[in-house]
């Protein structure tokens, strides 16, 4: 066994669970998890090869095979806006790779990837696992001379590098002055019951899509009696268009350790763990840092801030390109080492039985600083804020055609067009709310608030003015199904090729009504059939779509008769008919 | 208690800890499906059996029974959209009826029978995938396989050999045979495993067995899959 490999193995303590994190610290020390690697894995873990190919086959930011330079084109339908495809066209062309393929000298590795998160600074693309922003023909030129002369990350411009924080709009959450330790400190003079009963008086909701209470997740998970209970932060910010985690990560961990602090010391979990997406890696070694205060600070430990019953840290788990570990389920499987499917369908949830079993408490990243900052401003200040069923702030992440995109604080209930004017978006066509899986406002319906009570939103809207062709958009969001789909349940695995086959024949100008009514009787099919919400939740914006722009689609359409076939005849026996031809 | 539930209207009894699928089943009641079978745990993934309980649409191979429920299963509606789940799988494999020789001992064509499919529907995806013929025994062909996970449960809960698992993403998911060459022949496969056994389709078969059967007296060629039951739980070892 290789030196390398063994010491990961080691570090690991050769735990099970750790597989994920193992074949990722062995990817960044070698580049790739080669067959020999993965066999010698598989005997220090005693797993089959076979679970162990597997597991490097689902991430699609794992590889087998080595190479020097791994670039990986943000594909997010803002980056594409933004120039992508002639950026990366152009790069592949200097540096003759064919797309998806290690260049024949075995160097240099280029290929698309869903959204890393940096709509605000598109394009944008992982290099080496490093994210780079802003990309320009000029910084591709030079990228492609850098890689020619093997010059090592290291020493690229440092500035490619810089990931800005782009936060226009601050309130309650992002501009009140915090110390690390204060809501905790706060938590235990006052004790736990308290806590929940003041976090319960704040009435904050989950950040992550389903706006469950926190304090009910909180104290379902307090009251189910198990020898141990975890705590999750969801830092998989997969969503395309998201990036406020992001932000929140790299500006204020602060605030989401004590969230996280705070929920162990409630439910009586000594472990945590940040399931950080692998697109984030960049701050990662910031992360460490901020724990590794907090540790000196008596904030996490053994007996945090003198309190014998209390003892609480966190491990930093990394994803590696999977939108679908962000759906708790499948978080949960990739936290212990698996593929991300999510195989055991609720109930239970995980708040019962999560992580090894165990009850977990899944929040998402600004779910928990909400909870700090919550403790700290007292419910008072927190309520004012806010409708009467979505209390306080929410971080929007803006980006697409709009003069400032980045990361707003609005209180819950704001007009979408006090949003579009702050941004100064003009000309607007539609915006996507909560991104692909999410729904489509259209400019006649921008008095309408955003809070649970009307407009549901994760955080994420992206702009389109009118010069934007919806079948763009449209076809972007079918591509990022299909590659995010993890292929368990059929209407999800071959639903989500269909339709995006369907949108190009129609973009072709090939299709005709009985495709849209095939389309409409999938869509519904993977709604209401599907195993998990992605494959749920993949056909929203084409029924949305359909029911929003009717006269978009019809007008591409081929023939809108509805008793023809959809078959094109003449089409298809055009190539015969021109190479019979004398 | 009382451990009744009613489905389309027949009342049925169930012993608790069985699922609506395992309490239909002891019934003869037929829900159709691919990915269930009676020895194996419960996996959920073909959607096959989605059946309407109390109003919420739901698997019934991993729905646990429940005294009282109203579930409706055998409607138009439930067969149309079964309809649209067989076609899927059809389209997104290599199903050449006539010309495989599973034909008449295979679920998917006796469900697709069963649902009155009688076109494709939808466009065919012509996957190009591999055969795995190294095995003296047994043979693989991929382009047949529709991942119902039934070959890898079957060796891990059955045979204790873990010889499958599943590979790659969405489209591309695949099974991966537990060898370091990846064929069989290298793996712990052997033709008295289970797992040769469970294959619903024409994917995972035995070897030099083809047409012994000859078409005509084959399982469901006298007799629709909702009166016969499954094949693949049917008589063990019996040549079909
Ligand atoms: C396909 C899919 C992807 C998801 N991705 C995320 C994600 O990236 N981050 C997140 O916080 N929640 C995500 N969720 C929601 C989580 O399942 C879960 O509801 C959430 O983490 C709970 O935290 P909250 O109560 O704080 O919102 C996703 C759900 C689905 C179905
Ligand atoms: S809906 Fe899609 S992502 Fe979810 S289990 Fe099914 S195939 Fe996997
Ligand atoms: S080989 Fe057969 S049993 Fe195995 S997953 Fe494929 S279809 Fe199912």
């Amino acid at each position: 066994m290789s030196h390398h490999i063994a010491s990961v193995l080691a570090h690991h303590q050769h735990r099970p669970q750790q597989l994920l994190q193992i074949l990722i610290d062995i990817q960044q020390h070698d580049t790739c998890i080669t067959p020999q690697a993965q066999a010698e894995v598989a005997q220090g873990l005693n797993k089959s090869l076979a679970e162990v190919q597997g597991v490097v086959s689902f991430y699609s930011l794992l590889n087998p095979t080595p190479r020097e330079y791994d670039i990986r084109f943000s594909h997010n339908i803002i980056d594409l806006m933004q120039g992508k495809a002639a950026l990366m066209e152009n790069l592949l062309e200097r540096l003759q790779v064919t797309l998806g393929t290690v260049r024949s000298d075995g160097r240099v590795f280029i290929d698309n990837t869903s959204c890393i998160g940096m709509s605000d600074q598109a394009p944008a693309a992982l290099v080496n696992g490093y994210t780079v922003t802003r990309l320009t023909p000029s910084r591709i030129a030079q990228m492609a001379s850098l890689i020619e002369n093997q010059v090592p990350l290291s020493d690229w411009p440092a500035e490619w590098f810089q990931v800005a924080l782009n936060i226009q709009r601050k309130d309650l959450l992002l501009d009140t002055p915090f110390a690390p330790g204060q809501a905790l400190r706060h938590l235990l003079q006052e004790g736990i019951d308290s806590g929940l009963d003041a976090l319960q008086g704040c009435a904050i909701r989950g950040c992550g899509g389903a706006g469950f209470p926190l304090d009910r997740k909180w104290r379902l998970c307090q009251e189910t009696p198990a020898k141990a209970h975890y705590v999750v932060c969801n830092a998989d910010e997969g969503e395309p268009g998201t990036f406020k985690d992001r932000v929140l990560l790299q500006a204020y961990p602060d605030l989401v350790f004590e969230g996280m602090t705070l929920c162990a010391k409630i439910i009586g979990a000594q472990q945590g763990f940040v399931y950080l997406r692998g697109e984030y890696r960049y701050m990662l070694d910031s992360l460490q840092q901020c724990l590794q205060r907090r540790r000196d600070l008596g904030l996490l430990g053994d007996h945090i801030l003198g309190d014998e019953d209390f003892s609480f840290d966190i491990d930093i788990h990394l994803g590696a390109g999977a939108y679908v570990c962000g759906a708790e389920v499948a978080l949960i499987e990739s936290l212990q080492g698996h593929r991300g499917v999510p195989r055991k369908r609720p109930p239970p949830f995980p708040v019962t039985q999560g992580y090894l079993g165990q009850p977990t408490v899944v929040n998402n990243v600004e779910t928990f600083a909400l909870s700090a900052q919550a403790l700290n401003v007292g419910q008072q200040r927190f309520t004012d804020l806010g409708t009467a069923a979505s209390r306080g702030t929410k971080l929007l992440s803006i980006s697409g055609d709009c003069a400032r995109p980045g990361v707003y604080e609005f209180p819950y209930g704001v007009s979408v067009r006090e949003v579009m004017d702050a941004c100064e978006a003009d000309d607007v066509q539609f915006l996507q709310n909560a991104g692909p899986a999410g729904l489509c406002l259209r400019p006649d319906e921008f008095e309408r608030g955003l809070c649970c009570e009307d407009v549901n939103t994760t955080g994420s809207l992206m702009v389109f003015n009118a010069s934007r062709p919806l079948f763009d958009v449209t076809h972007n969001f079918a591509e990022f199904f299909v590659h995010e789909s993890c292929g368990f349940c059929t209407p999800c695995r071959v639903g989500t090729r269909l339709l995006q086959q369907m949108l190009e024949k129609i973009s072709q100008g090939h299709a005709t009504q009985q495709d849209i009514d095939k389309m409409l009787q999938l869509s519904q099919l993977m709604k209401s059939s599907s195993h998990c919400g992605l494959g749920m939740t993949a056909s929203n914006h084409i029924t949305d779509s359909l029911e929003k722009f009717p006269a978009l689609y019809q007008s591409q359409l081929h023939d809108t008769d509805i008793t023809h076939p959809s078959f094109d005849l003449e089409n298809a026996t055009s190539e015969a008919r021109a190479l019979s031809q004398p | 208690m009382n451990n009744t539930l009613c489905i389309d209207s027949q009342d049925i009894s169930f012993e608790s800890g069985q699922s609506i699928m395992q309490a239909a089943c002891a019934a003869g009641v037929f829900i159709p499906h691919l990915c269930f079978h009676p020895d194996i745990s419960p996996h959920g993934s073909c959607r096959l059996c989605m059946v309407q309980v109390d109003g919420r649409l739901l698997p019934a191979c991993t729905t646990p029974a429940m005294a009282g429920q109203k579930i409706e299963n055998n409607t138009d509606s439930l067969n149309a959209q079964r309809r649209l789940v067989t076609q899927m799988l059809f389209v997104e494999g290599d199903h050449i009826c006539p010309g495989c020789e599973k034909t008449g001992n295979c679920q998917l064509q006796a469900v697709a029978y069963f649902l009155g499919l009688l076109e494709p529907g939808l466009p065919q995806m012509y996957p190009t995938r591999n055969i795995d013929a190294s095995h003296a025994d047994v043979l693989l062909d991929f382009n047949r396989c529709i991942l119902c996970e039934l070959c890898v449960r079957a060796s891990r809960e059955m045979d204790g050999k873990n010889v499958f698992a599943i590979g790659g993403r969405g489209q591309h998911a695949h099974i991966v045979i537990n060898a370091t060459s990846g064929r069989l022949k290298d793996s712990a496969l052997s033709i008295e495993d289970r797992a040769v056994d469970v294959c619903p389709v024409g994917a995972l078969m035995k070897k030099h067995q083809a047409y012994q059967k000859p078409i005509g007296q084959r399982f469901y060629d006298q007799n629709p899959i909702d009166q016969k039951g499954d094949a693949n739980s049917h008589q063990r070892g019996e040549k079909t």
